[in-house]
């Protein structure tokens, strides 16, 4: 995973509340096996409209999606955060995310910025007065910024700190391996295995 | 006197809150104690000792220097469950939670494996854990190979991963092969207690044995696969409670989507939700399924309901159920596994049984829901503006005129399945209103079995000869329509009821218009060719 630690680019103003994972991507875009190639899946449905936000050529090079509350509802497919990077995103921001959407993204290193709906909204507006604004969204000081405006967002330390060095969380976990052997050996043995299979 | 309320988790973990009543108080640290202020706004503050733990008495002793009695809390079931798969929990990190059983289908696993072999890891624990194809297999002509070479391919994967790191598959054809949330639990390896996780957002169905179970992400998947355990934030606790007796044609998919439309999509979110009360007691295990399942439809990334004896009565013929001693230890433990009763969850919310009719959706996410007997809402009548033109554009997408009576609305395809209501009492309660009823000439109708097994059931009860009779189509067992991913999908503009999770646009085929309903109203709706009810017939 990439390490982030601060980003600047355009943004594309989602005005949608409830983006679900099945409108980021299609089931019919999931199928392949690797974690690449998923732009073409990436908001299919909407696309396919002219008029939506992301056909428009001043937002075409956007790097920052802004969108409504309640992003990445539904389906837990991790190809949702890989079409969004595919496609060359890096950041979303929302007032409020989905728990799955917002654990992979962490895992996959899209960085997810909760706003408040309010300030979602100033960004809305000053994106749409002038697309070419440059957005900044700086994980170091936790703060997301475009000309005069400036807001703090919260991020929880560990996630933070894992996002700015790219670490990998499977191996963070094996150094603590000692303490998974542990746990499993005093694993009650009525607990089920699914080896050898019983019928 | 303000009441100092702790509990215990592991020995590591205490924690504190002020009774709500009471407000005052600042409690400071001892040395490696966090100072923690307790104020009328904050209900309660986690308060980590990793390295400093606390003895009991030490607690009291800090409840008398802030003026209070000290009272030691009992747990909730899901933070009985979670401390019993802690594995390692450390101040400022996520806690490690060991997996009981990892699920996993051809979807979101092939790059999981993919991960393993770059980096030369292994499955640490194919012993606990299963696979199976559901969510691309075709429903027809399934001894032939799939159709869809895409589909195929992934498909393909997993067979081959399957056999490179030795892991258990039910494939396209087995007995056992469904989908992955109706296997776990006609094989009885779904146990109260556990800790069950697979990329499947759905995955939540579990909980119905009293177990914590989430979907995950493929990141996750792999982390599972290569350590059986998951680094995670602990979630808040609430309780849903719905007490009285349901009246007579509403049932768990009814329940589960009123609860979504009170709380509303994010309304779960970071929370797990245990289903309470004497209406979710009176649900067989298929029921409290349905409601566990759709708990992701409310934000939630889990539900569950305590175990109690239709638990066990379910669970004792089920292949991998734990026999003799082992029953009688595992039964002992599973009796523990309740809310205590001094318990308290950090949201609680109630509904009337007796007040609860059949639902349907109107829009395009699942918490856009409405009794069947009244009106699509009017978008001007919304006061959110957010809420508003969301409702405002489902209405455009679903092609419905605000307020007209749902029972108005014409549907082309009815979807009987998934792994919301693709179980055998599911079946069973569809096939008695169709029961010597032909189906709407313009419509048609696709019987999914949620496995092959329950296929097999069915037709041992005769229930897929009243499905032909009927006029509708009898299938072999996936996902199917659910999402659209094999070929049984919505054309553009088509309009279903269905018995699925997810009224998403283009959820079922791009362009397709989805109305989730129960199964008495999809088999009453297939007979009509508008939304009704048993009832209505």
């Amino acid at each position: 995973m990439d390490s982030f630690i601060s980003h600047t680019g355009t943004a594309l103003p989602l005005r949608r509340s409830n983006v679900d994972t099945d409108q980021i991507i299609p089931a019919v875009y999931l199928k392949r096996v690797t974690k690449s190639g998923f732009e073409d899946g990436l908001f299919a449905a909407w696309r396919s409209d002219p008029d939506f936000v992301l056909n428009q050529p001043e937002y075409s090079q956007a790097t920052i999606v802004i969108a409504g509350v309640d992003f990445g509802t539904g389906s837990s497919r991790e190809h949702a955060v890989w079409a969004l990077q595919n496609y060359g995103f890096k950041v979303v921001i929302s007032s409020r995310f989905a728990d799955i959407f917002r654990g992979n993204s962490q895992k996959a290193g899209l960085l997810t910025v909760v706003l408040a709906q309010e300030q979602v909204e100033e960004l809305w507006s000053a994106i749409e007065e002038d697309p070419a604004s440059h957005v900044t969204v700086d994980l170091q000081s936790k703060n997301v910024s475009v000309k005069s405006l400036s807001f703090d967002f919260e991020i929880d330390d560990y996630t933070r700190w894992r996002l700015m060095e790219g670490l990998d969380d499977i191996g963070l976990t094996l150094n603590h391996i000692d303490q998974v052997i542990e746990f499993e050996s005093k694993r009650p043995d009525h607990k089920p295995k699914t080896l050898p299979a019983l019928k | 006197m303000p009441q100092l309320i702790y509990g215990q988790w592991d020995g590591r973990f205490r924690w504190l809150r002020l009774a709500p009543t009471k407000n005052v108080g600042r409690l400071l640290g001892k040395p490696g104690f966090e100072p923690i202020c307790l104020g009328p706004l904050l209900r309660y503050s986690f308060c980590p000792y990793s390295d400093n733990a606390i003895s009991e008495s030490e607690m009291q002793q800090r409840a008398l220097e802030i003026g209070s009695e000290g009272i030691f809390m009992g747990k909730t079931l899901a933070e009985k469950i979670w401390a019993d798969h802690l594995v390692r929990s450390v101040s400022g990190e996520p806690d490690l939670i060991y997996v009981d059983l990892h699920l996993l289908h051809e979807v979101t696993s092939p790059q999981a494996f993919d991960g393993l072999r770059l980096s030369n890891r292994t499955i640490r624990r194919p012993d606990l854990t299963i696979a199976t194809e559901d969510h691309n297999t075709p429903t027809l002509n399934i001894d032939k190979p799939i159709a869809d070479p895409v589909s195929r391919l992934q498909v393909d994967t997993l067979r081959a991963n399957c056999k490179e790191f030795g892991v258990r598959l039910h494939s396209l054809g087995d007995a056992e092969q469904g989908i992955v949330h109706v296997v776990g639990p006609q094989l009885g390896l779904t146990q109260p207690g556990m800790t069950i996780v697979c990329g499947d957002s759905h995955t939540s169905t579990h909980g119905a044995f009293g177990s914590l179970a989430f979907g995950i992400g493929t990141s996750e998947v792999e982390h599972v696969l290569a350590t059986q355990t998951l680094p995670l934030v602990r979630p808040k606790t609430m309780a849903i409670n719905v007490d009285g007796i349901l009246p007579k044609g509403v049932t768990a998919k009814d329940v589960i989507l009123a609860i979504i439309a009170k709380i509303g999509t994010g309304g779960g979110q970071g929370f797990v939700l245990e289903y309470r009360g004497s209406a979710i007691k009176a649900l067989s295990m298929e029921g409290r399924m349905t409601i566990c399942n759709m708990s992701i439809e409310a934000g939630a990334r889990a539900g569950l309901i305590a175990p109690d004896q239709t638990t066990f009565d379910y669970l004792q013929s089920k292949p991998h159920a734990p026999t003799g001693s082992q029953w009688e230890e595992a039964r002992a433990y599973w009796e523990t596994l309740v809310s205590d009763p001094d318990s308290e969850f950090d949201e609680e919310i109630f509904l009337n049984a007796e007040e609860l009719a059949p639902f349907v959706t109107w829009g395009t996410n699942p918490a856009q829901g409405v009794p069947l007997n009244s009106h699509v809402p009017i978008p001007s009548e919304i006061s959110d503006p957010e809420e508003r033109a969301a409702a405002a554009r489902a209405l455009t997408y679903m092609g419905l005129e605000a307020g007209i009576p749902l029972k108005s609305i014409k549907v082309d395809t009815i979807f009987l399945g998934s792994c919301t209501n693709g179980r055998i009492e599911d079946l069973r309660a569809a096939a008695e209103v169709l029961e010597g009823k032909k189906i709407s000439g313009d419509v048609r109708m696709l019987v999914v079995p949620g496995s092959a097994r329950v296929r097999l059931q069915a037709e041992s009860e005769g229930l897929d000869q009243i499905f032909l009779a009927a006029g509708a189509e009898w299938r072999n067992a996936g996902c199917s329509m659910c999402l659209g991913m094999n070929p049984d999908q919505l054309a553009v503009g088509e309009r279903s009821a269905s018995t699925s999770n997810r009224n998403f646009e283009g959820r079922q085929g791009k362009g397709g218009r989805t109305h989730l309903v129960s199964p008495l109203v999809a088999a009453a709706t297939a007979i009509r060719g508008t939304l009704s009810s048993p009832a209505d017939l």
